[in-house]
């Protein structure tokens, strides 16, 4: 099941805990992968580590030629693109009233507006090949909505709402466009929660404790695998429980 | 213009798996061919992609036929 032997794909923000589970696992499923982020040191020791059937394309997502180049370079690096996983995000926590521009611009650009560029830059070879797999890395946050987080949100709400759409117009061409929505996953933000913090989040948590990249990088690998090929369009929400929607 | 004539009736054929006979000067993508939008906006870039030219969305709207597509491309190529 779920084997990706001989499929390429494309992970952005794989310098990230999230990015690094997602590559890894999409790997270890058999796929090439194609790693993007800024920190390129960061990237070549992950292919490095990957081995073989692992290439490292940085790119600056706020950079909006470079994004719309990235799919090329990767499908030119690997033979073509199979599976793109937009993964990167940023945050730029405010409360709202005292949310400058620029904070909801950076956010929205990095974190909706690559996802349009590079999707739209994956998709012909996709739709050439009949085949294709699109995964946005959305948030729980996103249909819940957090406070301090209008742009953040914001963003990840329409990344839901764009791969609805973009699902509708590409069914019919095998090519499937999901989201996957962690709730909250372990990461160096949440080691340095001291134990009330800590308390406080996990008692929302049916399940009692933090997810783990893998916990995201499985739902990722379901979704870009042959046997998803009838699930379009949705947001598969991996939280432990602490939203059922 | 035959050249052109036969790079777009080979691309309509192979994208809409249709018979060569079907692929006439007057047949609508759409009516004629089966061609549904999606197929439409595939075949405007693969003829940009074919003939290295741009084909702009208002240009593209009124390219229904096969005779369409062939005017309009071998009056970008010259």
């Amino acid at each position: 099941m779920f084997d990706l032997t001989g499929k390429n794909a494309l992970v952005t923000g794989a310098t990230g805990g999230l990015g690094n589970a997602i590559a890894r696992k999409l790997h270890a499923q058999g796929a090439t992968v194609a790693l993007s982020g800024t920190r390129e040191n960061v990237l070549q020791e992950l292919a490095d580590d990957l081995g073989e059937r692992a290439h490292v394309l940085p790119c600056n997502l706020s950079d909006a030629a470079a994004v719309d180049a990235l799919p090329k370079q990767a499908a030119e690096a690997m033979g073509s693109l199979d599976i793109l996983v937009a993964n990167a995000g940023i945050t730029k926590d405010q409360l709202l009233m005292r949310m400058k521009d620029e904070d909801w611009d950076t956010v929205l650009r990095v974190n909706l507006e690559s996802y349009f560029r590079l999707t739209r830059a994956a998709l012909r070879g996709m739709m050439k090949a009949r085949w294709g797999r699109i995964v946005g890395i959305t948030s729980v946050v996103g249909v819940t909505g957090n406070p301090g987080q209008t742009n953040y949100c914001a963003s990840k709400a329409g990344m839901i709402g764009f791969s609805k759409s973009l699902a509708q117009e590409v069914a019919a061409r095998g090519v499937t466009v999901n989201c996957v929505a962690p709730g909250f996953i372990a990461s160096p933000m949440t080691d340095v929660l001291n134990e009330d913090q800590r308390s406080t989040i996990l008692a929302k948590i049916p399940a009692g404790d933090l997810g783990s990249g893998d916990d995201i990088a499985n739902a990722v690998v379901y979704l870009a695998s042959a046997e998803a090929g009838y699930v379009t369009g949705q947001t598969l929400h991996v939280n432990g429980g602490m939203a059922m929607i | 213009m035959s050249d052109v004539l036969e790079r777009v009736t080979k691309i309509v054929i192979e994208h809409l798996d249709v018979e060569a006979e079907k692929v006439t000067d007057k047949a609508s993508f759409i009516d004629d061919l089966g061609a549904d939008s999606l197929d439409n906006v595939e075949l405007v870039m693969a003829f940009e992609e074919e003939f290295d030219i741009e084909i702009p969305d208002d240009a593209a709207e009124h390219i229904q036929t096969v005779g369409d597509a062939v005017k309009f491309i071998s009056e970008k190529v010259g």
